[in-house]
């Protein structure tokens, strides 16, 4: 069974129909990209795919359970978590908070518990530390756990964005230009996170990225999007190829 | 022990301090009392210093940590004075004071959370800034409507009326409790000094240790980014409501500590103004910052008091020292300065630590 399977999906904002027809098909464990040229819609999926819109048409099936309109909350307990184009952490929180809410629906206790520091308030926070560092520590953040997320450095607030999603422990990981901003250095280690990631952390990967560098050198498969329809789909090496795909981002 | 105090972590810390603080200044009044050196000004400032306090960091958990504007914080603090205050002066011969007055405290926190709630659900479902509007609305609702209350008890029971004491129609012997402008008269005098400081205590344990705690992570992260917020699963309305609700509760408390203090409860107290002068407790001492807005609530309530011997211009100089303490606290200059004060005297500790 497919971990993620998209049945043409559909949306349209007034007259412009900014996903059509959409179809997709990731198996589990795999690194899988969404390519396409700028307004192509592919943060319109992954805003479809999380709950943010709600399609008109389609289908969204995750792990075989449908998940099709449910809420942004819904969807990340059913095990989908995001990272956003424009970084958005909880800035004046710490590093390490930042994780910790993160993993706050898979480690409950009830507000009274935290106020009145019952037994169970030092234990499940105790374990929820050194989950946090645990994950810090695979993008090489334990070392700045306690600073504000806004006082760290950019490729640093996209590496904790990521921590912050694998936190939630989901079964997919959207990642949307996850090398956004980032020089080649910066990015050539981001590739290694991320396939790490998906080892260490047992996560089927969806991200959306521009640079060809890592597209070609990370994901296994391919969907290229073009004015909302998907223009072509396949191995990386065989879609990177296509002429098609050439001229939707290139021009004749 | 020097060891223990120094692995607590920073906020751990911190915490202390602002308990360890409220305690200080509750000792140093009262050796004041003892060796009489107190003026009867300033003595009957201390339970109103109590119920600003508490006002003030109830208060900062809305704008500070839930990132929510409130202008109706008086409205709560009305709300929790009369519930409590009508319990008192109903069971005063009923019940003794031991019992009574905890009930009243528990009954003012009761009432404020359940008018929290029933405003919090519709408006913060939504974003931007109904709250500050409905907020400010619901106070000078509950003024105008507790202003034309009658209330009276006889041996049948309570009668409601919101035109005058005769349209209640009481039976002989029976008793109007409240008198519509005119508040309700012969509250009990609990509230003291001790008891104020006993509260804020009480309060800032609940505010520090929620703050510390999974719900107050989620609270603050949903005020710092709420998209963000919703997509690791956090229930956004809940945690706002959480929030709202426990300072509503907080500062229906203080509301009681003020009714149990004077025999006359009017609402005159509790208008807009009152709101607004919370507010700027918790602006000037920090948005988000506890201590801070202690701080500013005490400061800001014995200065016009110390300044009445200078009459006209007391408002003059108030306004002036509040607009310093402002740009001491907030100004980016001032920031630095006290940075490199800070820096210097850690420099020179280290140095005398060689």
């Amino acid at each position: 069974m497919a971990m993620l399977e998209v049945k043409n999906l559909s949306i349209s904002f007034g007259g412009l129909r900014a996903v059509d027809g959409f179809n997709l098909k990731i198996e589990k464990g795999m690194l899988y990209g969404l390519i396409g040229p700028n307004g192509a819609g592919k943060t319109t999926v992954f805003n479809l795919l999380t709950g943010v819109y709600k399609p008109n048409e389609g289908k969204v099936m995750l792990d075989g359970k449908d998940i099709t309109g449910k809420s942004i909350i819904d969807i990340n307990k059913a095990g989908i978590a995001r990272t956003f184009q424009n970084i958005r952490l909880f800035k004046e929180l710490s590093v390490l908070d930042n994780v910790k809410a993160g993993l706050h629906n898979h480690n409950p206790y009830s507000t009274l518990t935290g106020i009145l520091r019952l037994p169970k308030y030092y234990r499940v926070e105790k374990a929820m530390n050194e989950k946090a560092m645990e994950i810090l520590k695979v993008f090489d953040l334990d070392g700045e756990a306690d600073i504000l997320a806004s006082n760290l450095p950019y490729g640093k607030q996209r590496k904790l964005e990521i921590a912050r999603a694998i936190a939630t422990e989901p079964k997919l990981l959207l990642l949307d230009e996850p090398a956004a901003g980032m020089n080649p250095n910066e990015t050539m280690e981001l590739m290694d996170t991320i396939r790490f990631v998906r080892e260490k952390f047992d996560a089927t990967i969806l991200l959306i990225e521009h640079d060809m560098k890592l597209v070609g050198g990370i994901c296994e498969e391919l969907t290229v999007l073009n004015f909302g329809q998907v223009l072509t789909q396949g191995k990386t090496d065989v879609v990177l190829n296509d002429p098609a795909v050439i001229t939707a981002y290139l021009g004749e | 022990m020097k060891n223990l105090f120094k692995n607590m972590n920073k906020t751990t810390k911190s915490n202390l301090l602002t308990y360890a603080l409220v305690i200080i200044v509750y000792i140093i009044v009262q050796i004041m009392l003892g060796t009489g050196s107190m003026s009867n000004l300033m003595k009957g400032l201390l339970v109103p210093l109590c119920v600003y306090v508490i006002a003030a960091i109830s208060l900062n958990l809305v704008v500070g940590i839930s990132g929510e504007l409130s202008l109706g914080h008086a409205g709560f603090m009305c709300v929790g004075a009369y519930s409590s205050s009508f319990f008192s002066v109903l069971t005063k011969d009923a019940l003794p004071e031991l019992v009574r007055f905890p009930l009243a405290i528990l009954i003012g926190a009761a009432v404020a959370a359940i008018f929290g709630i029933l405003i919090g659900i519709p408006v913060l479902k939504l974003r931007g800034d109904y709250l500050a509007i409905v907020t400010l609305a619901f106070g000078e609702i509950i003024k105008n409507l507790m202003n034309v209350m009658y209330i009276g008890k006889d041996s049948k029971g309570l009668h409601f009326s919101a035109t005058d004491t005769t349209a209640l129609g009481l039976e002989e012997g029976g008793k109007v409790i409240v008198k519509g402008a005119l508040g309700i008269t012969g509250t009990p005098k609990n509230s003291n000094f001790t008891i104020g400081i006993i509260l804020i205590l009480i309060a800032l344990f609940i505010i520090l240790n929620l703050i510390n705690s999974r719900s107050g992570r989620a609270i603050m992260a949903i005020r710092d980014n709420r998209i963000a917020a919703e997509s690791v699963g956090l229930n956004i309305t809940k945690y706002k409501l959480m929030a709202f609700t426990i300072s509503a509760a907080l500062a229906g408390v203080a509301g009681v500590l003020y009714a149990h203090n004077l025999s006359t409860l009017t609402v005159k107290k509790f208008d807009y103004n009152t709101s607004i002068l919370i507010l700027v407790f918790v602006v000037l001492g920090g948005i988000g910052n506890i201590r801070g807005s202690m701080i500013a609530a005490v400061l800001l309530t014995v200065l016009p008091e110390v300044l009445r011997g200078l009459s006209d211009y007391r408002m003059l100089i108030y306004a002036i020292v509040l607009i310093a303490m402002m740009l001491f606290n907030w100004a980016p200059a001032a920031i630095n300065w006290r940075a490199k004060i800070k820096a210097k005297f850690k420099k020179n500790n280290a140095k005398e630590a060689e």
